[in-house]
């Protein structure tokens, strides 16, 4: 390839660094390792939602050709981690392949395994399964209604309970949120090679290599030291790689078993049912305000869906506790278990679902006030978050309202709705806001600075698209004040220090908090090395010293210097080598409320006459500290909008509640937002330091991109049309169109 | 999307080699009723095959039920070309089939004898990457990159056909590739930059 991209190297400072792999195809994501006497595994899923598999035949399919084997719970050897000793490690979830227990329509019975993709496909129709059927539960609808069927989740009160209805402006409302499933393009796969009984490499697509090793060895039952995970690169995940997935244990298994290295691929359907997705919810708000707009109170009940053998959670109720100045706030959470699959954290959990409810509800509100709704919540804004009593680190939600307000061109709005209308179409503006928590956690970072000046990083952390090792790297040559194409950063190999698993928003703080520290060492210990080892450095002080472009110099004689390489041939080291945590959150972070937060704007036209939505223009904008890489921290936001688009008016997964079958497992049928859906959208940040959250002042978009978004969507239909609709997605339909 | 042409797609085989298979085992199953999952399929037939991929023409054994994306990915060892969904929905796998774009994972490998495949592997020169490769780095019209190679590919001839002079008209000609990271804004920006900047493509 282009010798201008051989060391490490984009274009230009603020190009993704992995930018030239990606589009020349080289980089590698987990299937396309090339592995030598590779086993294909696939999975033969049931066709019940509920009962147990009675007898699995898998005579035909052994006959099959290049069939290596049909592994169910007929035959499948012990694992440590699924019957531990009494306080051993037990695995966390469905345990595959182990029992007869179907609890899920499509969960797997069977895993075929085939010398080619081709004779496992076909191969997977001659396990033939016979089924003792129970009666099962899919219908969220029906049975949130079932009190009984219902489990606590949390409350929370503060002040006066159902307050809002001694408000004298309130509304109550209940909305409505589908299942959306996380759909990374890149499918699921995992592969496992065993070295003997006790060593296991495993290449694995996850948001967590570390999370990956560890659970691992603890279900085989293994030295973690033994467990080596690889993940180069993700071809997305949005939070469906934060846990391994049963298909992991499943490739270790019959690895295992066969003594080959064996890849389990999932197909696109079971996409939809067996890494997770976002819960089904019900929520209910009631919020009243005095006269001025000051709210009085603010009551949200919320229901998701979990599975039978999992209770998920997530924090659905809890904005409201804490992002509006508020006396009188009660929430109220409980779970619903049905014959599905275990959700799991999709992009911005809770907040999102969450976020939708209140900034619908606040809206609302607006009108019955006849108030601006940007002015709504400038009334209510607070400095102090109002549930821990603690002051913002940052909080620059006005200044982002201000920049929104003039780029979308709120002043063209019209207060009262349905009052718009141009060439057929209602024309409509809208906002919502969104808050996600930001924090710092521990995170181990190794530099090794070489011979040649150059440095590289390494962290056992993956990188699912935000472009982490375009902001580390960003990162070390700021503090090292040296070019960014001397700096490589590798990440995805459990062999380099532990790093946090991505997500929750986090990564960019605690990693770049280890970048930061790693580097301020290097340079300490550089000016250390001169004065020891440079005879014009030898009645130097270190704080007399400075490190810039690779030369370490005086700050009171700049002749006084000496060049990073030269130094280390000085010294006769061929390397410096260093690594440092970033450490958790220090006893000053407690002190304060840290969050980041983002306001989105948005302009949609409806058809008068068909009830079509069409997105005309987006302004998003982020409070997230500083911004340590403009150019990803961008892509990252215009992600969440079009995530958010998704959420808004597409996204919906459907069970046929008769079979407990997933009826649009596919892309053809659950309808993810596409090129044509996008309208022009247009990222502003904020990018103050928070100078609280770490050295670097930098916190997370990857959260509050998404958080919000909906909300903005279904109040500018609302201001469009007059029309409100409470359970997305928006459709025609649902604003009162008829079809066809 | 062109459809390939010399083929009736990989559904259409899959359909039709279940059929030759009944045929084959008829003498023990015609007078019963059988399931079609009860049948044991024959030993895999393998066809020769000799196909170009980025100017290399090679000769193989293919096992015939193969689509030309696994055959790429699993037997050739380019990975460039991405499974995203292995039913002709996510565009994920598009390559240039004498030059038109096709699904990969759409048409069987032994249909493409003969033929001239251009994948993303073929696009840049050892020196040089292709403008549209230049695009998306500049306009960061990536973020995981796994649809990338088939949205590049795809926009390579989205501009060839002619289809990429405005903004609505390079949405409607790359509606086939789907990008759930959501960076569509910045692929239809590094598109129109190429189409305005008169590169050859």
């Amino acid at each position: 390839m282009s010798t201008n991209h051989n060391f490490f190297a984009p274009f230009a400072d603020d190009d993704r660094a992995d930018a030239a792999e990606k589009v020349t195809g080289r980089a590698k994501f987990t299937a396309e390792h090339a592995i030598p006497n590779l086993g294909y595994g696939l999975f033969v899923c049931s066709t019940i939602a509920k009962g147990t598999v009675s007898k699995i035949d898998e005579s035909d399919a052994l006959k099959s050709p290049g069939v290596l084997d049909v592994i169910s719970f007929q035959n499948c050897p012990a694992v440590p981690g699924y019957s531990p000793a009494k306080g051993g490690f037990e695995w966390w979830g469905l345990k595959t392949l182990y029992d007869n227990k179907v609890r899920f329509f499509g969960q797997p019975v069977a895993l075929v395994v085939a010398d080619s993709f081709e004779n496992a496909t076909a191969a997977l129709k001659l396990v033939h399964v016979n089924y003792d059927k129970e009666a099962h539960e899919t219908d969220f609808e029906k049975n949130r209604k079932i009190e009984t069927a219902l489990k606590p989740a949390g409350n929370y009160k503060r002040g006066i309970e159902k307050a809002y209805k001694t408000a004298p402006v309130f509304i109550e409302a209940e909305y409505k949120t589908p299942i959306e499933v996380h759909s990374p393009m890149e499918m699921h796969s995992t592969i496992a090679i065993w070295d003997g009984d006790d060593k296991l490499t495993v290449y694995d697509k996850t948001q967590g290599p570390k999370s990956t090793q560890n659970t691992l060895a603890k279900t085989f039952n293994i030295p973690q030291k033994n467990v080596r995970v690889i993940t180069e690169y993700v071809g997305g995940a949005f939070g469906n790689g934060l846990r391994s997935w049963l298909h992991v244990p499943a490739a270790c298994i019959a690895a295992k078993k066969l003594k080959r290295p064996v890849k389990v691929l999932l197909t696109r359907p079971q996409m939809f049912s067996l890494v997770g997705y976002r819960p089904q919810s019900w929520q209910k708000i009631g919020i009243g305000a005095d006269k001025t707009g000051k709210f009085i109170g603010i009551s949200h009940s919320a229901i998701s869906n979990s599975s039978r053998y999992e209770d998920f959670r997530e924090g659905i109720v809890d904005v409201s506790k804490f992002l509006y100045a508020c006396e009188n706030v009660d929430t109220d959470y409980k779970t619903l278990p049905l014959d599905l699959s275990t959700p799991t954290w999709m992009r911005g959990p809770g907040e999102v679902t969450g976020c939708y409810a209140l900034e619908s509800a606040i809206d609302e509100l607006s009108y019955q006030l006849k108030m601006d709704p940007i002015e709504l919540r400038i009334k209510n804004f607070t400095a102090i978050n109002p549930e821990n009593k603690l002051p913002w680190s940052a909080k620059n939600l006005l200044d982002c309202y201000e920049a929104g307000k003039t780029k979308i061109g709120w002043k063209n709005r019209s207060a009262t709705p349905g009052k718009i209308k141009e060439n057929g179409w209602l024309i409509g503006y809208g906002m919502g806001g969104g808050v996600f928590g930001a924090g710092k956690g521990s995170a181990s970072v190794r530099l090794i600075l070489k011979d040649d000046g150059t440095i590289v990083l390494q962290s056992a952390v993956s990188d699912m698209g935000p472009g982490t090792s375009t902001s580390m790297v960003k990162v070390a040559a700021e503090t090292m004040q040296m070019p960014i194409h001397k700096i490589k950063f590798s990440l995805g190999d459990t062999d380099y220090p532990p790093g946090p698993s991505q997500g929750g928003s986090g990564t960019t703080s605690s990693l770049g908090s280890a970048v930061n520290l790693v580097c301020e060492t290097l340079k300490q210990g550089l000016k250390e090395l001169a004065i020891q080892q440079a005879t014009a450095f030898k009645n130097l002080a270190v704080a007399d010293l400075d490190v810039k472009n690779e030369i370490i110099f005086s700050t009171k004689d700049a002749n006084t210097k000496i060049g990073v390489t030269e130094l280390l041939k000085l010294s006769g080291k061929p390397l410096i080598e260093i690594t440092k945590d970033s450490g958790g959150a220090t006893p000053e972070m407690r002190k304060y409320a840290i969050n980041s937060f983002s306001v989105h704007f948005v302009k949609v036209a409806v058809h008068a006459k068909t009830g079509e939505v069409k997105m005309l223009q987006v302004v998003t904008t982020g409070d997230a500290g500083k911004i340590i890489s403009e150019n990803t921290a961008r892509s990252q936001m215009l992600g969440g909008v079009v995530g958010g688009i998704g959420m808004a008016l597409k996204e919906e997964l459907l069970i046929n509640h008769e079979t407990g079958e997933i009826a649009n497992a596919s892309f053809g049928t659950y309808h993810l937002p596409l090129h044509t859906d996008i309208p022009n959208i247009e990222v502003w940040f904020v990018n103050k330091p928070d100078p609280i959250v770490n050295a670097i002042g930098a916190k997370g978009v990857g959260e509050i991109s998404l958080i919000g978004f909906a909300a903005a969507v279904t109040n500018a239909v609302y201001n469009a049309t007059g029309k409100r609709v409470r359970d997305l997605p928006i459709t025609a339909e649902k604003l009162g169109f008829k079809k066809g | 999307m062109e459809a390939c042409k010399h083929a009736d797609g990989r559904r259409g085989f899959l359909k039709k080699s279940t059929a030759i298979a009944a045929l084959y085992l008829a003498p023990s199953f015609l007078t019963k009723s059988f399931a079609y999952d009860k049948l044991v399929p024959s030993p895999v037939e393998k066809e020769k095959l000799q196909i170009i991929i980025n100017g290399k023409s090679y000769e193989l054994m293919v096992d015939i039920r193969m689509s030309l994306l696994d055959l790429l990915r699993e037997q050739v060892g380019l990975t460039g070309s991405k499974k995203g969904c292995d039913m002709g929905q996510c565009g994920a796998c598009i390559v240039l089939v004498n030059g038109k774009r096709v699904n990969g994972c759409m048409t069987l490998a032994v249909d493409n004898g003969s033929n001239k495949i251009t994948t993303i592997e073929g696009l840049a020169t050892p020196e040089k990457l292709h403008p549209v490769q230049e695009a998306f780095i500049s306009h960061d019209a990536m973020q995981c990159g796994y649809c990338t190679p088939g949205q590049i590919m795809s926009a390579v001839a989205c501009i060839r056909e002619g289809h990429a002079n405005t903004r609505e008209e390079i949405k409607a000609y790359m509606e086939g590739n789907i990008c759930r990271c959501g960076s569509y804004q910045n692929i239809v920006d590094a598109i129109l930059d190429v189409k305005k900047s008169g590169k050859p493509v």
